[in-house]
Protein backbone atom coordinates (compact mmCIF):
# COMPACT_ATOMS: atom_id res chain seq x y z
CA UNK A 1 0.00 0.00 0.00
CA UNK A 2 1.53 3.30 -0.64
CA UNK A 3 -0.46 6.81 -0.31
CA UNK A 4 -0.11 9.47 -2.54
CA UNK A 5 -1.92 12.72 -3.45
CA UNK A 6 -2.16 14.35 -7.03
CA UNK A 7 -2.81 17.81 -7.08
CA UNK A 8 -4.76 19.22 -10.69
CA UNK A 9 -2.77 22.60 -10.82
CA UNK A 10 -5.06 23.43 -14.10
CA UNK A 11 -7.95 22.84 -11.96
CA UNK A 12 -6.90 24.25 -8.50
CA UNK A 13 -8.09 28.09 -8.78
CA UNK A 14 -6.44 28.82 -5.51
CA UNK A 15 -9.24 30.04 -3.15
CA UNK A 16 -7.29 28.20 -0.11
CA UNK A 17 -10.65 26.19 1.26
CA UNK A 18 -7.82 23.53 1.71
CA UNK A 19 -5.94 25.01 4.00
CA UNK A 20 -9.34 26.52 5.94
CA UNK A 21 -10.53 22.86 6.11
CA UNK A 22 -7.35 21.05 7.42
CA UNK A 23 -6.74 24.24 10.05
CA UNK A 24 -10.34 23.19 11.58
CA UNK A 25 -9.92 19.46 10.62
CA UNK A 26 -6.76 19.25 13.10
CA UNK A 27 -6.98 21.69 15.21
CA UNK A 28 -3.99 23.95 13.64
CA UNK A 29 -2.99 26.86 15.77
CA UNK A 30 -3.78 29.90 14.76
CA UNK A 31 -0.91 31.58 12.46
CA UNK A 32 0.02 28.23 11.33
CA UNK A 33 -0.71 26.12 8.70
CA UNK A 34 -0.08 21.89 7.36
CA UNK A 35 -0.81 22.92 3.68
CA UNK A 36 -0.63 26.06 1.81
CA UNK A 37 -1.07 27.48 -1.62
CA UNK A 38 1.86 28.36 -4.23
CA UNK A 39 0.94 30.75 -6.84
CA UNK A 40 3.85 30.55 -9.62
CA UNK A 41 3.64 32.95 -12.59
CA UNK A 42 6.33 32.19 -14.97
CA UNK A 43 7.58 33.99 -18.09
CA UNK A 44 7.23 38.05 -19.10
CA UNK A 45 3.63 39.98 -20.21
CA UNK A 46 2.34 39.22 -22.40
CA UNK A 47 3.02 35.54 -22.83
CA UNK A 48 2.40 34.68 -18.82
CA UNK A 49 1.73 31.08 -17.22
CA UNK A 50 0.29 30.41 -14.03
CA UNK A 51 0.08 27.74 -11.78
CA UNK A 52 -2.05 27.12 -8.47
CA UNK A 53 -0.21 24.30 -6.21
CA UNK A 54 -2.22 23.05 -3.37
CA UNK A 55 1.38 22.31 -1.19
CA UNK A 56 1.61 19.85 1.77
CA UNK A 57 4.16 17.39 3.11
CA UNK A 58 4.75 15.21 0.67
CA UNK A 59 5.36 11.56 2.76
CA UNK A 60 8.50 10.96 0.64
CA UNK A 61 9.10 7.45 0.53
CA UNK A 62 13.21 8.28 1.08
CA UNK A 63 11.79 10.70 4.06
CA UNK A 64 15.17 12.52 5.71
CA UNK A 65 13.34 13.46 8.85
CA UNK A 66 12.28 10.08 9.77
CA UNK A 67 15.61 9.66 9.33
CA UNK A 68 17.81 12.21 11.27
CA UNK A 69 15.05 11.91 14.00
CA UNK A 70 16.81 11.06 17.58
CA UNK A 71 14.02 9.40 19.24
CA UNK A 72 11.99 8.09 16.61
CA UNK A 73 9.20 10.38 16.87
CA UNK A 74 8.94 11.03 13.17
CA UNK A 75 8.15 7.40 11.70
CA UNK A 76 6.48 6.48 9.23
CA UNK A 77 2.94 4.72 9.61
CA UNK A 78 1.01 2.34 7.14
CA UNK A 79 0.78 3.07 3.25
CA UNK A 80 4.10 5.57 3.52
CA UNK A 81 2.37 8.12 5.96
CA UNK A 82 4.67 10.27 7.53
CA UNK A 83 4.18 11.39 10.67
CA UNK A 84 4.91 12.77 14.66
CA UNK A 85 4.60 11.37 17.87
CA UNK A 86 3.63 14.39 19.95
CA UNK A 87 4.90 12.79 23.27
CA UNK A 88 8.43 11.13 21.69
CA UNK A 89 9.10 14.62 20.09
CA UNK A 90 12.11 16.27 22.06
CA UNK A 91 11.56 19.56 19.27
CA UNK A 92 14.84 19.70 18.31
CA UNK A 93 14.21 20.61 15.18
CA UNK A 94 16.39 18.35 13.19
CA UNK A 95 13.37 17.07 11.17
CA UNK A 96 12.24 20.79 10.47
CA UNK A 97 15.86 21.41 9.18
CA UNK A 98 16.01 18.09 7.10
CA UNK A 99 12.85 18.41 4.86
CA UNK A 100 13.64 19.94 1.65
CA UNK A 101 10.07 20.88 1.38
CA UNK A 102 9.61 23.50 5.28
CA UNK A 103 6.75 21.37 5.19
CA UNK A 104 7.32 21.11 9.37
CA UNK A 105 6.81 23.65 11.91
CA UNK A 106 7.53 23.57 15.84
CA UNK A 107 3.88 23.78 17.20
CA UNK A 108 3.34 26.24 20.21
CA UNK A 109 3.25 23.08 22.67
CA UNK A 110 6.47 22.18 21.62
CA UNK A 111 6.59 19.02 19.57
CA UNK A 112 6.77 19.45 15.71
CA UNK A 113 3.47 18.80 13.27
CA UNK A 114 3.15 18.66 9.74
CA UNK A 115 0.41 17.28 7.33
CA UNK A 116 -0.65 13.93 8.44
CA UNK A 117 -2.66 12.90 5.09
CA UNK A 118 -5.70 13.17 8.05
CA UNK A 119 -4.40 9.71 8.91
CA UNK A 120 -7.46 9.42 11.31
CA UNK A 121 -9.54 9.52 8.54
CA UNK A 122 -7.88 7.56 6.03
CA UNK A 123 -7.79 5.01 8.78
CA UNK A 124 -11.83 4.87 9.24
CA UNK A 125 -11.60 4.94 5.14
CA UNK A 126 -12.44 8.36 4.64
CA UNK A 127 -10.09 10.92 2.67
CA UNK A 128 -8.06 13.84 3.70
CA UNK A 129 -10.16 16.91 5.11
CA UNK A 130 -8.77 19.24 2.01
CA UNK A 131 -9.61 16.18 -0.57
CA UNK A 132 -13.35 16.01 0.73
CA UNK A 133 -13.62 20.12 0.83
CA UNK A 134 -12.32 21.27 -2.78
CA UNK A 135 -14.65 22.95 -4.63
CA UNK A 136 -13.04 21.92 -7.74
CA UNK A 137 -12.49 18.54 -6.76
CA UNK A 138 -8.86 19.18 -8.01
CA UNK A 139 -7.10 16.97 -5.30
CA UNK A 140 -6.91 13.22 -5.65
CA UNK A 141 -5.75 11.00 -3.00
CA UNK A 142 -6.08 7.05 -2.59
CA UNK A 143 -3.64 3.58 -2.87
CA UNK A 144 -1.22 3.86 -5.57
CA UNK A 145 -0.79 0.06 -5.46
CA UNK A 146 -4.64 -0.27 -6.39
CA UNK A 147 -4.68 1.03 -10.27
CA UNK A 148 -8.78 1.89 -9.62
CA UNK A 149 -7.44 4.12 -6.69
CA UNK A 150 -8.57 8.27 -7.44
CA UNK A 151 -5.45 9.05 -7.30
CA UNK A 152 -4.17 5.98 -9.80
CA UNK A 153 -6.64 7.06 -11.88
CA UNK A 154 -6.16 10.57 -12.04
CA UNK A 155 -2.00 10.37 -12.42
CA UNK A 156 -2.72 7.80 -14.84
CA UNK A 157 -2.87 9.57 -18.94
CA UNK A 158 -1.85 12.90 -17.35
CA UNK A 159 1.68 14.47 -17.19
CA UNK A 160 2.97 15.34 -13.95
CA UNK A 161 5.70 16.23 -12.29
CA UNK A 162 7.05 16.20 -8.39
CA UNK A 163 8.50 19.11 -6.10
CA UNK A 164 12.92 18.93 -6.41
CA UNK A 165 13.07 15.48 -7.17
CA UNK A 166 16.82 15.97 -7.31
CA UNK A 167 17.02 16.38 -3.58
CA UNK A 168 16.18 12.81 -3.32
CA UNK A 169 13.18 12.39 -1.09
CA UNK A 170 11.10 10.31 -3.54
CA UNK A 171 8.25 12.79 -2.50
CA UNK A 172 4.54 11.36 -3.19
CA UNK A 173 2.72 14.51 -4.44
CA UNK A 174 1.75 14.46 -7.82
CA UNK A 175 1.38 17.83 -9.48
CA UNK A 176 -0.71 17.30 -12.93
CA UNK A 177 0.54 20.31 -15.06
CA UNK B 1 11.05 35.18 -14.75
CA UNK B 2 9.61 33.35 -12.22
CA UNK B 3 7.19 34.63 -9.53
CA UNK B 4 6.23 32.36 -6.31
CA UNK B 5 3.97 33.42 -3.69
CA UNK B 6 1.98 32.10 -1.07
CA UNK B 7 -1.41 32.92 -1.97
CA UNK B 8 -3.52 31.39 0.92
CA UNK B 9 -0.71 33.28 3.62
CA UNK B 10 1.93 31.84 5.24
CA UNK B 11 3.86 33.02 7.99
CA UNK B 12 4.48 29.71 10.17
CA UNK B 13 6.88 31.56 13.31
CA UNK B 14 10.71 30.14 12.73
CA UNK B 15 9.72 28.76 9.14
CA UNK B 16 8.56 31.84 7.20
CA UNK B 17 9.57 34.14 4.73
CA UNK B 18 13.30 31.75 5.36
CA UNK B 19 14.13 29.36 8.08
CA UNK B 20 15.54 30.25 11.27
CA UNK B 21 14.73 27.49 14.06
CA UNK B 22 18.29 27.19 14.94
CA UNK B 23 19.43 30.12 16.78
CA UNK B 24 22.31 30.50 19.23
CA UNK B 25 22.43 27.43 21.28
CA UNK B 26 23.40 25.01 18.13
CA UNK B 27 26.09 27.23 17.36
CA UNK B 28 27.56 27.21 21.22
CA UNK B 29 26.88 23.28 21.59
CA UNK B 30 29.19 23.04 18.41
CA UNK B 31 31.49 25.65 19.59
CA UNK B 32 31.85 23.65 23.26
CA UNK B 33 32.27 20.79 21.56
CA UNK B 34 34.98 21.26 19.61
CA UNK B 35 36.62 22.72 21.83
CA UNK B 36 36.44 20.19 24.26
CA UNK B 37 37.31 17.82 21.11
CA UNK B 38 40.70 19.82 20.95
CA UNK B 39 41.71 19.86 24.78
CA UNK B 40 41.02 16.09 25.30
CA UNK B 41 42.85 15.49 21.53
CA UNK B 42 45.96 16.96 22.64
CA UNK B 43 45.93 15.81 26.54
CA UNK B 44 45.65 12.46 25.36
CA UNK B 45 48.32 12.59 22.38
CA UNK B 46 51.13 14.00 24.72
CA UNK B 47 50.73 11.34 27.00
CA UNK B 48 50.50 9.03 24.05
CA UNK B 49 53.81 10.77 22.97
CA UNK B 50 55.59 10.72 26.34
CA UNK B 51 55.71 14.42 26.65
CA UNK B 52 53.56 14.59 29.99
CA UNK B 53 56.50 16.55 32.11
CA UNK B 54 56.94 19.40 28.81
CA UNK B 55 53.41 19.74 28.51
CA UNK B 56 51.90 19.77 32.16
CA UNK B 57 49.32 22.58 30.67
CA UNK B 58 48.16 20.31 28.09
CA UNK B 59 47.72 17.55 30.09
CA UNK B 60 46.49 18.42 33.01
CA UNK B 61 44.99 21.66 33.76
CA UNK B 62 43.74 22.60 30.40
CA UNK B 63 41.69 19.22 30.57
CA UNK B 64 39.49 20.42 33.42
CA UNK B 65 37.65 22.81 30.99
CA UNK B 66 36.90 19.48 29.34
CA UNK B 67 33.83 18.23 31.18
CA UNK B 68 32.97 22.35 32.30
CA UNK B 69 32.54 23.01 28.46
CA UNK B 70 31.00 19.41 27.53
CA UNK B 71 28.07 19.87 29.86
CA UNK B 72 27.71 23.85 29.03
CA UNK B 73 27.42 22.45 25.37
CA UNK B 74 24.64 20.11 26.64
CA UNK B 75 23.10 21.99 28.40
CA UNK B 76 22.89 24.88 25.17
CA UNK B 77 21.26 21.59 23.22
CA UNK B 78 19.17 21.43 26.27
CA UNK B 79 17.70 25.29 25.46
CA UNK B 80 17.58 24.48 21.81
CA UNK B 81 15.06 21.79 22.39
CA UNK B 82 11.67 22.99 22.33
CA UNK B 83 9.88 19.90 24.25
CA UNK B 84 12.39 20.38 27.12
CA UNK B 85 10.06 17.45 29.30
CA UNK B 86 10.94 15.09 27.22
CA UNK B 87 14.57 15.37 26.93
CA UNK B 88 14.93 12.35 28.40
CA UNK B 89 13.94 10.59 25.34
CA UNK B 90 17.17 11.04 23.22
CA UNK B 91 18.74 8.73 25.61
CA UNK B 92 16.10 6.17 25.44
CA UNK B 93 16.56 5.63 21.51
CA UNK B 94 19.97 4.76 20.08
CA UNK B 95 19.00 5.52 16.20
CA UNK B 96 22.47 5.27 14.03
CA UNK B 97 20.65 7.06 11.23
CA UNK B 98 20.49 10.24 13.32
CA UNK B 99 23.24 12.51 13.71
CA UNK B 100 21.41 14.16 16.91
CA UNK B 101 20.92 11.00 17.97
CA UNK B 102 24.45 9.22 17.89
CA UNK B 103 26.08 13.08 19.24
CA UNK B 104 24.22 12.90 21.97
CA UNK B 105 25.49 9.59 22.65
CA UNK B 106 29.22 10.75 22.00
CA UNK B 107 28.94 13.24 23.89
CA UNK B 108 27.39 10.74 26.49
CA UNK B 109 30.57 8.80 26.71
CA UNK B 110 33.05 11.17 26.01
CA UNK B 111 32.07 13.57 29.36
CA UNK B 112 32.74 10.61 31.76
CA UNK B 113 36.04 9.93 30.17
CA UNK B 114 37.13 13.24 30.50
CA UNK B 115 36.01 13.07 34.51
CA UNK B 116 38.02 10.72 34.64
CA UNK B 117 41.24 12.26 33.51
CA UNK B 118 40.75 15.04 35.28
CA UNK B 119 40.02 12.71 38.52
CA UNK B 120 43.61 11.22 37.63
CA UNK B 121 45.23 14.21 38.15
CA UNK B 122 43.62 15.38 41.37
CA UNK B 123 46.44 14.52 43.53
CA UNK B 124 48.83 16.52 41.04
CA UNK B 125 46.83 19.23 40.47
CA UNK B 126 45.74 19.54 44.22
CA UNK B 127 48.38 18.54 46.74
CA UNK B 128 47.33 17.08 49.37
CA UNK B 129 44.38 15.80 48.14
CA UNK B 130 43.10 11.99 48.87
CA UNK B 131 39.49 10.33 47.84
CA UNK B 132 37.11 9.98 50.73
CA UNK B 133 36.46 6.18 49.63
CA UNK B 134 39.06 3.52 48.89
CA UNK B 135 37.29 2.18 45.73
CA UNK B 136 37.85 5.27 44.38
CA UNK B 137 41.53 5.21 45.53
CA UNK B 138 42.32 1.79 43.74
CA UNK B 139 39.73 2.89 40.52
CA UNK B 140 42.10 5.79 40.71
CA UNK B 141 45.93 3.73 40.75
CA UNK B 142 44.08 1.62 37.95
CA UNK B 143 43.09 4.63 35.58
CA UNK B 144 46.61 5.77 36.69
CA UNK B 145 48.33 2.37 35.19
CA UNK B 146 46.44 2.18 32.33
CA UNK B 147 46.82 6.11 31.32
CA UNK B 148 47.81 5.45 27.72
CA UNK B 149 45.37 3.28 27.22
CA UNK B 150 42.59 6.02 28.25
CA UNK B 151 44.59 8.11 26.39
CA UNK B 152 43.42 6.62 23.03
CA UNK B 153 40.05 5.96 23.82
CA UNK B 154 40.29 9.55 24.45
CA UNK B 155 41.80 10.75 21.10
CA UNK B 156 39.54 8.13 18.70
CA UNK B 157 36.37 9.69 20.83
CA UNK B 158 37.79 13.02 20.16
CA UNK B 159 38.22 12.72 17.33
CA UNK B 160 34.46 11.57 16.59
CA UNK B 161 33.26 14.60 18.33
CA UNK B 162 34.95 16.68 16.40
CA UNK B 163 33.92 15.59 13.25
CA UNK B 164 30.65 15.09 14.95
CA UNK B 165 29.85 18.73 14.83
CA UNK B 166 30.42 19.08 11.67
CA UNK B 167 28.37 16.19 10.31
CA UNK B 168 24.83 17.09 12.48
CA UNK B 169 25.14 20.20 9.80
CA UNK B 170 26.74 17.97 6.85
CA UNK B 171 23.60 15.43 7.11
CA UNK B 172 21.26 17.44 5.58
CA UNK B 173 20.53 17.34 2.25
CA UNK B 174 17.64 20.10 2.09
CA UNK B 175 20.44 23.19 3.22
CA UNK B 176 23.01 23.18 0.31
CA UNK B 177 25.20 25.33 2.49
CA UNK B 178 25.51 22.61 5.04
CA UNK B 179 25.32 19.74 2.28
CA UNK B 180 29.11 19.09 1.91
CA UNK B 181 31.14 16.03 3.35
CA UNK B 182 34.10 18.91 3.89
CA UNK B 183 32.01 20.06 6.94
CA UNK B 184 33.14 17.18 8.74
CA UNK B 185 36.89 17.60 8.58
CA UNK B 186 36.65 21.75 8.79
CA UNK B 187 34.57 21.18 12.07
CA UNK B 188 37.40 19.06 13.20
CA UNK B 189 40.11 20.61 12.20
CA UNK B 190 38.52 24.15 13.80
CA UNK B 191 37.36 22.91 16.79
CA UNK B 192 40.96 21.27 17.51
CA UNK B 193 42.55 24.73 16.71
CA UNK B 194 40.10 26.46 19.15
CA UNK B 195 41.08 23.52 21.76
CA UNK B 196 44.81 24.84 21.08
CA UNK B 197 44.19 28.28 21.50
CA UNK B 198 42.51 27.49 24.86
CA UNK B 199 45.31 25.65 26.08
CA UNK B 200 47.88 28.25 25.13
CA UNK B 201 45.97 31.22 26.81
CA UNK B 202 46.25 28.85 30.05
CA UNK B 203 49.65 27.73 29.58
CA UNK B 204 52.43 29.86 31.23
CA UNK B 205 55.43 27.85 29.98
CA UNK B 206 57.33 29.72 26.82
CA UNK B 207 58.10 26.29 25.67
CA UNK B 208 55.16 24.33 25.98
CA UNK B 209 53.28 27.68 24.22
CA UNK B 210 55.84 27.84 21.46
CA UNK B 211 54.96 23.44 20.39
CA UNK B 212 51.39 24.00 20.54
CA UNK B 213 51.47 27.42 18.45
CA UNK B 214 53.11 25.20 15.68
CA UNK B 215 50.43 22.99 15.87
CA UNK B 216 48.07 25.35 15.74
CA UNK B 217 49.92 27.52 12.74
CA UNK B 218 49.87 23.99 10.92
CA UNK B 219 45.65 23.58 11.84
CA UNK B 220 45.14 26.97 10.73
CA UNK B 221 46.54 26.32 7.66
CA UNK B 222 44.55 23.46 7.32
CA UNK B 223 41.57 24.98 7.89
CA UNK B 224 42.20 28.04 5.16
CA UNK B 225 43.06 25.43 2.81
CA UNK B 226 39.38 23.71 3.04
CA UNK B 227 37.65 26.62 3.33
CA UNK B 228 38.82 27.43 -0.17
CA UNK B 229 38.25 23.76 -0.91
CA UNK B 230 34.64 24.63 -0.08
CA UNK B 231 34.18 27.55 -1.91
CA UNK B 232 35.62 25.54 -5.34
CA UNK B 233 32.75 22.72 -4.29
CA UNK B 234 30.02 24.94 -4.33
CA UNK B 235 30.95 27.20 -7.00
CA UNK B 236 31.35 24.14 -9.18
CA UNK B 237 28.18 22.84 -7.87
CA UNK B 238 24.23 23.11 -8.89
CA UNK B 239 22.48 26.36 -8.91
CA UNK B 240 21.29 25.71 -5.11
CA UNK B 241 25.04 25.47 -4.42
CA UNK B 242 26.52 28.65 -6.17
CA UNK B 243 23.30 30.27 -4.16
CA UNK B 244 24.25 28.80 -0.81
CA UNK B 245 28.39 30.29 -1.81
CA UNK B 246 26.67 33.71 -2.86
CA UNK B 247 25.70 34.63 0.82
CA UNK B 248 29.37 35.08 1.40
CA UNK B 249 30.98 36.02 -1.92
CA UNK B 250 28.82 39.43 -2.23
CA UNK B 251 25.75 38.14 0.32
CA UNK B 252 24.38 39.06 3.36
CA UNK B 253 27.13 37.23 4.98
CA UNK B 254 30.21 38.13 2.98
CA UNK B 255 31.37 40.66 5.66
CA UNK B 256 30.95 39.07 8.75
CA UNK B 257 32.73 35.68 7.50
CA UNK B 258 35.41 36.87 5.38
CA UNK B 259 36.31 39.68 8.56
CA UNK B 260 35.04 38.02 11.45
CA UNK B 261 35.99 34.36 10.79
CA UNK B 262 38.93 34.42 8.30
CA UNK B 263 40.64 37.73 8.96
CA UNK B 264 39.98 37.76 13.04
CA UNK B 265 39.89 34.11 13.57
CA UNK B 266 42.31 32.79 11.01
CA UNK B 267 44.86 34.88 9.39
CA UNK B 268 45.65 37.72 11.66
CA UNK B 269 46.42 34.98 14.80
CA UNK B 270 48.62 32.77 12.12
CA UNK B 271 50.58 35.97 11.67
CA UNK B 272 50.78 36.96 15.52
CA UNK B 273 51.87 33.33 16.58
CA UNK B 274 54.36 33.68 13.36
CA UNK B 275 55.69 36.87 14.57
CA UNK B 276 55.66 35.38 18.73
CA UNK B 277 58.03 32.17 17.41
CA UNK B 278 60.36 34.84 15.86
CA UNK B 279 60.41 36.26 19.49
CA UNK B 280 58.66 39.61 18.66
CA UNK B 281 56.22 40.54 21.79
CA UNK B 282 52.61 40.04 21.13
CA UNK B 283 49.85 39.76 24.12
CA UNK B 284 49.79 36.66 25.30
CA UNK B 285 45.75 36.36 25.23
CA UNK B 286 45.54 38.03 21.90
CA UNK B 287 45.54 35.38 19.45
CA UNK B 288 43.88 32.34 21.15
CA UNK B 289 41.19 35.55 21.53
CA UNK B 290 41.20 36.17 18.34
CA UNK B 291 40.54 32.15 17.51
CA UNK B 292 38.01 31.60 19.83
CA UNK B 293 36.02 34.41 18.60
CA UNK B 294 36.83 33.34 14.82
CA UNK B 295 35.52 29.69 16.02
CA UNK B 296 32.10 30.55 17.40
CA UNK B 297 31.43 33.39 14.66
CA UNK B 298 32.25 30.98 12.07
CA UNK B 299 29.52 27.94 13.77
CA UNK B 300 27.02 30.64 14.05
CA UNK B 301 27.16 32.23 10.71
CA UNK B 302 27.22 28.71 9.44
CA UNK B 303 24.37 27.64 11.19
CA UNK B 304 22.45 31.24 10.36
CA UNK B 305 23.23 31.25 7.00
CA UNK B 306 23.18 27.70 6.30
CA UNK B 307 19.28 27.82 7.32
CA UNK B 308 18.57 30.08 4.48
CA UNK B 309 19.78 28.00 2.01
CA UNK B 310 17.31 25.51 0.06
CA UNK B 311 16.25 23.63 -3.05
CA UNK B 312 14.67 26.08 -5.75
CA UNK B 313 11.62 24.69 -7.21
S1 LIG C 1 7.90 16.56 2.76
FE1 LIG C 1 9.34 17.01 4.39
S2 LIG C 1 8.27 16.41 6.26
FE2 LIG C 1 7.20 15.46 4.58
S3 LIG C 1 8.10 13.39 4.42
FE3 LIG C 1 9.19 14.73 2.97
S4 LIG C 1 10.95 15.45 4.12
FE4 LIG C 1 9.50 14.65 5.62
S1 LIG D 1 11.95 17.75 16.45
FE1 LIG D 1 10.90 15.91 17.21
S2 LIG D 1 10.23 14.79 15.40
FE2 LIG D 1 11.75 16.32 14.75
S3 LIG D 1 13.70 15.21 14.74
FE3 LIG D 1 13.56 16.22 16.75
S4 LIG D 1 12.58 14.68 18.06
FE4 LIG D 1 12.24 13.98 15.94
Amino acid sequence: MRYAMAIDTKKCVGCGDCVVACQTENNVPHGYCRDWIVESVDGTYPSLSLEFRSERCNHCDNSPCVRCCPTGASHIEEGGIVTVTHHKCIGCGACIQSCPYDARYSHPEGYVDKCTFCLHRVQKGQSPACVDVCPTRCLHFGDLDDPNSDVSLAIKDRKWKTLAPEAGTDPQLYFLT
Amino acid sequence: MKEELFVSGRNIPNIDPYLNIWHWQIPLYLFLGGLAAGILFFAGYFVVRGKEKEMQTTVKWAPILAPIALILGLFALFLDLKHKLYFWQLYTTIRLESPMGWGAWTLMIITPLSFVWVASYMKELVPGWHWKFDFLEKFEAWVIKNRVGLAWIMMIYAIILGVYTGILLSAFNARPLWNTSILGPLFLVSGFSTGLATIIWMSKDANERKVLSRIDLVFIFIELFLIIHLFMGFLAGSQTAIEAANLFLGGEFTVSFWVFVVLIGLILPAVFETIEIWGIHVPKWLPPAMILFGGFMFRFIMVEAGQITRYLY
